[in-house]
């Protein structure tokens, strides 16, 4: 490949989208022009149900993602689970994504495509960024990623659906917010929380109980945690801490100091001590770690 | 009917050195150096939006002098290719030297095939996991590359400045250190240059994955008001 140099007339300008699609293919391509919606996805839309659901089967979904504001910024969590039909594929994918200094971005649906779609996503940003020497607005990373959500539809319509989630501090209003999106690209913005994937409903009943406006950041990520654990107990498809393997849910703390992620043992504490009050409350008199 | 009169190629490619040359020397130069946890950059420029230094990738910083607009070009076209191929292979597949190449053709093309040659020179400056594998890649407007360890000097009266940064050059040395070095050597005797004339930026070895950082005009002060605290004491 040559300097990419363009004449003024058909500069693609900072997009880095733009970019691939006025360049010639590069090796191994097909998954970033399906996501930047370059390629068409072949068949016709709607029949999803029949011959695509034996390679549906074949697909790995990850689960349950959640994000949430709190007083000084949002809190981002996801299970570790993928899963190919009713199997366990994958038990420690991380569906909580940084993808600049600010923003995260907490994936659900196909595995595959969705980590293409948050890798081009991230390098969008950053391109942006250097390129015109100042980052993205909050918005205009929100509307960035609805409009790659949307190029994803025709793969969509074959059952490869990706939804992510977005959260991110914003420097202008100095406050978290979170963005949810729909399969059409469509862009929500979230006053409280938001949930996706197959343990989401769940999720968000767990939040709707817990949540309550300017909480600090530790009844943030405790929420957080309560509401995956809570996922778990009812849905197949997402994974529950798992202490044997020291496998813990991901989570996310997004403030003004940027993107950071909480540690496994601050986790793991947390957990036990969720677990704990469960078993407090559920059947008194019992102590943990003990037969009866 | 006219006849066409000849010109020598010697005498075209003269002619063309001379006009880049000239439009180069018109610029204000930069300096950069290693030091002990990275790679600086110090460049004379009045602007605080036009910036002469600026990062490609991780781990790789550019600098340009000379025609602003031509050496941004190349500047955004350096991106372009970094970001593509760390996207497509993997961030560790990008740098330098394959970037300074693909320049070095692109200038060298230009300055051979079009009418006018680019009036810029640029430098593509390499983190590397030591001190030992710092790399910085000065290329001339007609393609000619060359590659140092220590420190460069690229613009008008490089030569000049370059003999200064020499005396003082310390390889090891602190950040603090290796900006006033590289301030005074850009000013020289008859003249210093104020913190409003400076850009700076490095390229910081145990920092973030993205290693270019640029330093604020209050950090460039505080380092030039200890050197002359210090020369008031001495």
């Amino acid at each position: 490949m040559g300097l990419p140099v363009f004449a003024a007339s058909d500069d693609p300008g900072p997009s880095f989208i733009g970019l691939l699609r006025s360049s010639p293919p590069l090796p191994g391509t097909p998954g970033w022009m399906a996501v930047a919606g370059l390629a068409r996805a072949g068949g016709v839309p709607g029949e999803a149900g029949t011959g695509a659901s034996s390679v549906a089967s074949m697909m790995r979904h990850g689960t349950t993602v959640l994000a949430l504001r709190f007083e000084d910024g949002v809190v981002l969590a996801g299970d570790r689970r993928a899963t190919e039909g009713h199997l366990i594929a994958y038990r420690t994918m991380e569906k909580v994504i940084q993808v600049d200094e600010l923003s995260g971005v907490a994936i659900a649906g196909v595995a595959g495509p969705a980590i293409e779609l948050v890798r081009l996503f991230a390098t969008q940003l950053e391109h942006y960024e250097k390129v015109e020497g100042v980052s993205l607005s909050i918005e205009g990373k929100a509307n960035q990623l609805g409009q790659l959500v949307s190029g994803n539809l025709p793969m969509a319509m074959q059952g490869m659906v990706v939804i992510p989630l977005f959260a991110g501090f914003d420097d202008l209003s100095l406050t978290g917010r979170v963005f949810s999106f729909d399969v059409t690209g469509g862009r929500y913005e979230e006053s409280d929380y938001a949930t996706e994937g197959s343990g989401g409903r769940n999720a968000k009943s767990a939040l709707k109980m817990g949540w309550f406006p300017g909480m600090g950041r530790d009844d943030a990520v405790r929420l957080s945690l309560e509401a995956i654990v809570e996922a778990a107990d009812e849905d197949v498809a997402t994974g529950g801490p798992d202490p044997v393997r020291g496998i813990y849910p991901t989570v996310a703390v997004i403030t003004r100091d940027g993107f950071g992620k909480v540690d496994a043992g601050e986790v793991a504490e947390r957990v036990a001590g969720i677990n704990d009050a469960a078993v407090a409350r559920l059947r008194p008199g019992r102590v943990r770690g003990r037969g009866e | 009917m006219t006849i066409p009169y000849y010109v020598s190629p010697e005498q075209v490619m003269k002619d063309r050195a001379e006009y880049a040359q000239k439009g180069i020397a018109r610029g204000r130069a930069l300096v950069a150096a290693t030091y002990k946890e990275g790679i600086v950059i110090v460049a004379e420029n009045r602007s605080r939006s036009l910036r002469k230094i600026s990062e490609i990738y991780d781990r790789i910083a550019f600098a340009g002098v000379g025609r602003y607009n031509e050496f941004d070009q190349l500047r955004v076209a350096g991106v372009r290719h970094a970001d593509t191929k760390g996207f497509s292979f993997s961030r560790g597949d990008v740098e330098a030297r394959s970037l300074a190449n693909l320049y070095a053709q692109y200038l060298g093309q230009v300055f051979t095939h079009e009418m006018k040659p680019l009036e810029v020179e640029i430098l593509v400056a390499e983190l590397g996991v030591d001190p030992e594998h710092d790399q910085m890649f000065h290329i001339a407007y007609e393609g000619t590359i060359t590659d140092e360890n220590a420190y460069a000097v690229i613009g008008g009266d490089a030569e000049t400045i370059r003999s200064r940064i020499v005396r003082t050059f310390r390889r090891g040395w602190s950040l603090p250190d290796a900006v006033r070095a590289c301030a005074a050597a850009l000013s020289g005797s008859d003249k210093t240059l104020g913190t409003d004339e400076l850009e700076v930026a490095v390229l910081a070895r145990n920092g973030p994955r993205r290693a270019f950082e640029r330093l604020s005009q209050a950090e460039v002060e505080q380092i030039l008001k200890a050197k002359r605290a210090a020369r008031a004491k001495g």
